[in-house]
């Protein structure tokens, strides 16, 4: 009995949470729009009985898919995603992999404190830091001003309201979520396994290369995954930082929902962007479970 | 084994493939070794005992190039070391942790060195196959090092610093952790290898019968210094000090004041006993507080004194160890003192001829025990 509950909360958990919403919006996304509250149909009628339930899943179609497959803005869409996802969590990988590395070398003492200094951004509201970036980058934002002042440039670089843009703000955003678990991959690194390689003929360059990198493999595929996956369905950075020309799923997402009030439409959107995501998920569940049997 | 006598260290012609010269290594203001000179020559079997802390680690992670000197040189094949990183050095280590890389297989592993090297696929496939012979390990090959036992580990470890064949092999407890049959095995083993290749070994023990069988000369070490270098017959039989006789077997070490007699000393060790009997090549003053070191096997037991004895002392058996092929006696002089003797079991134990609370003789020669000033 007691193991019986032990497994029953976390599916109960996933039901709820996870299983019931999905159930909803699949629903949404298979009705038709309509003037009403809530602003599709059809609506199951409970008083009908057997009758009035096989009426209603009558009325049910993939007409929305069909749609989503027609206008070519929305796999643009998914596309553009997948590809601005894609080049920011290589760039995030870029920045995050040295600072992993710098941490995990540095001395044991200031160690907790670094630790602390990647996390501390979460202390403050995700859309205040991202509004802080619009000051930085727009035309007059500080950096801008400070170039202008270095006499780098002599006009100022437009980089709000562009890709770069939102470049810059996945990459700030999501850089703790990449530094972390390869920080902790790195970290439990031992070190004479660096010195068994030097010994056996490698220079520092191909020790680490030959070694370091594998062994933080998992800590690698780990933060790429954790970056990729909340970047795929971004909407506040694009919103806030890209321009007109920057398409995402996400802020399509949003537009069909409070813009057009959409919701069967906006609904599929979100189910294709569920399946999309469900790979990499699966892959990054597949990672964790290989890392977990390596460390018995 | 008719064979000339192995002694480079007695040549004052050979050069020594390592020198050691004032070496000396400090991490921070604690001195792990302290001014450090001692020569090994090559194919030596050169084993460093001593207790955990004395430096062993630390003397030969400087022998392979992860520690600097602090003071002194170090000096292979009559080169300074001092600026040649590990990658260039003709050295392999087998880690006291044997550092296997985690990702790769037990083969990936021992074929790391040889990868780098550049050598063609078939001549490292053929040395790692003839690597994983040696050490038993062929059915293992395709296995990672989590997926095997420690001592199987501890021999990928040990194929892997070997399949370099470099003419300097640093063992750091090379064998701790395999079972008592497949350790004398290995043992063997190493010195074929060594027989084969020529290659000369450092190797740090814990075991000192593993040290006695396999060294050309044995390091005793304490607290960063070396106290004796010897071959180990040398070491059993004439160790320099109680720390070194102490360290290697089991030992009776009785206190006393010497005084010089005609052609040795008289030993005096207990009130109105008579003073025992001891030959030496080094000079004690009169008076001269010394410590006589006698081996356990060398002490006779006997009920009766025996007639001819030149040292023979009376006691009480307290306790016997039965070892099977011998039995070791404990036996209380009249003043306390406890004194191992060692005697074969020529005899079936229901017949033997001691038993606890006995009364018996312990009898010596007088070039039985070492002398010992400290
Ligand atoms: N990197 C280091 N930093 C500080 N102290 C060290 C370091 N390496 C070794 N020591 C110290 O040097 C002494 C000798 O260590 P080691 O050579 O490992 O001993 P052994 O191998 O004989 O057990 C020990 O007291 C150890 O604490
Ligand atoms: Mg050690």
């Amino acid at each position: 009995m007691r193991r019986f509950i032990l497994i029953a909360v976390p599916y109960l958990w996933l039901v709820a949470l996870f299983l019931v919403p999905f159930l909803i919006v699949l629903k949404i996304s298979l009705s038709d729009i309509a003037l009403s509250i809530p602003p599709y149909t059809p609506q199951l009628d409970w008083t009908a009985g057997w009758a009035g339930f096989k009426d209603f899943l009558g009325q049910l179609d993939f007409e929305n898919f069909t749609f989503l497959t027609q206008d070519p803005l929305y796999w643009r869409a998914y596309v553009s995603s997948l590809q601005i996802a894609l080049i920011s969590t290589v760039l995030t990988l870029l920045v995050g992999y040295p600072i992993a590395y710098a941490m995990a070398q540095a001395p044991d003492e200031w160690r907790p404190t670094l630790l602390l200094l990647v996390i501390l951004p979460f202390w403050t509201s995700f859309l205040i830091r991202v509004y802080s970036w619009i000051g930085i980058l727009s035309n007059e934002g500080f950096l801008n001003q400070f170039l202008l002042w270095t006499g780098v440039i002599s006009t100022p670089l437009t980089i709000l309201n562009t890709n770069t843009a939102v470049y810059i703000g996945i990459v700030y955003t999501y850089l703790p979520f990449m530094i972390l678990p390869i920080y902790s991959a790195l970290e439990k690194m031992d070190g004479s396994l660096l010195e068994a390689a030097e010994d056996l003929g490698c220079s520092r360059l191909s020790a680490f290369w030959l070694v370091t990198i594998p062994l933080s493999k998992a800590g690698i595929i780990a933060g790429c995954f954790l970056v990729f996956i909340p970047a795929l369905g971004e909407f506040v950075i694009p919103s806030l930082l890209g321009g007109s020309d920057t398409l995402m799923i996400g802020k399509v997402l949003w537009e069909e929902f409070f813009s057009n009030r959409d919701w069967p439409v906006a609904s599929a959107v979100a189910v294709i962007l569920l399946l999309i995501l469900v790979v990499p998920i699966v892959l990054f569940q597949r990672n964790e479970q290989k890392q977990r049997e390596m460390d018995q | 084994m008719a064979q000339t006598v192995f002694a480079p260290w007695d040549d004052p012609q050979a050069k020594p493939l390592i020198q050691f010269k004032n070496v000396t290594k400090r991490f921070g203001d604690f001195t792990a070794i302290e001014n450090l000179t001692q020569d090994i020559y090559e194919r030596e079997f050169f084993s460093l005992l001593g207790p955990s802390g004395c430096g062993k680690t630390t003397l030969m992670r400087m022998l392979a190039g992860f520690e600097n000197v602090t003071e002194g040189q170090i000096l292979i094949a009559g080169q300074d070391m001092a600026h040649v990183p590990p990658n260039k050095r003709a050295v392999n280590m087998m880690f006291q942790s044997y550092a296997l890389f985690p990702h790769l297989s037990v083969w990936e592993n021992i074929a790391f060195g040889l990868k780098r090297e550049g050598k063609p696929k078939d001549e490292i496939a053929a040395r790692v196959e003839e690597m994983l012979r040696l050490t038993r390990l062929v059915k293992f090959a395709k296995r990672k090092p989590h997926q095997i036992s420690g001592g199987q580990r501890q021999r990928v470890a040990l194929a892997r610093s070997l399949a370099k064949a470099p003419k300097l092999l640093l063992l750091d407890e090379p064998l701790g952790a395999l079972d008592k049959k497949l350790r004398q095995d290995t043992q063997f083993e190493l010195m074929d290898i060594q027989e084969k290749t020529g290659t000369t070994f450092v190797i740090v023990t814990h075991d000192q019968e593993e040290a006695m069988t396999v060294s050309s000369r044995v390091a005793v070490m304490d607290e960063g210094r070396i106290i004796q270098v010897a071959t180990p017959a040398q070491i059993y039989e004439a160790p320099n000090s109680v720390y070194v006789a102490d360290f290697i077997g089991d030992v009776n070490i009785i206190n006393g004041v010497a005084t010089k007699a005609e052609d040795g000393y008289l030993i005096t060790w207990a009130e109105g006993q008579a003073p025992f009997m001891a030959k030496t090549p080094n000079l004690f003053a009169d008076g001269q507080t010394c410590h006589l070191a006698i081996r356990p096997e060398k002490v006779a037991i006997s009920a009766e004194r025996p007639a001819d004895a030149v040292n023979a002392v009376e006691g009480q058996i307290i306790d016997i160890a039965y070892l099977g092929n011998i039995s070791t006696y404990h036996v209380k002089l009249v003043n306390g003192q406890m004194i191992k003797a060692q005697a074969a079991n020529t005899r079936r134990l229901s017949r033997r001829t001691f038993t606890w609370e006995d009364r018996v003789w312990l009898s010596w020669t007088d070039t039985a025990a070492v002398m010992l000033e400290r």
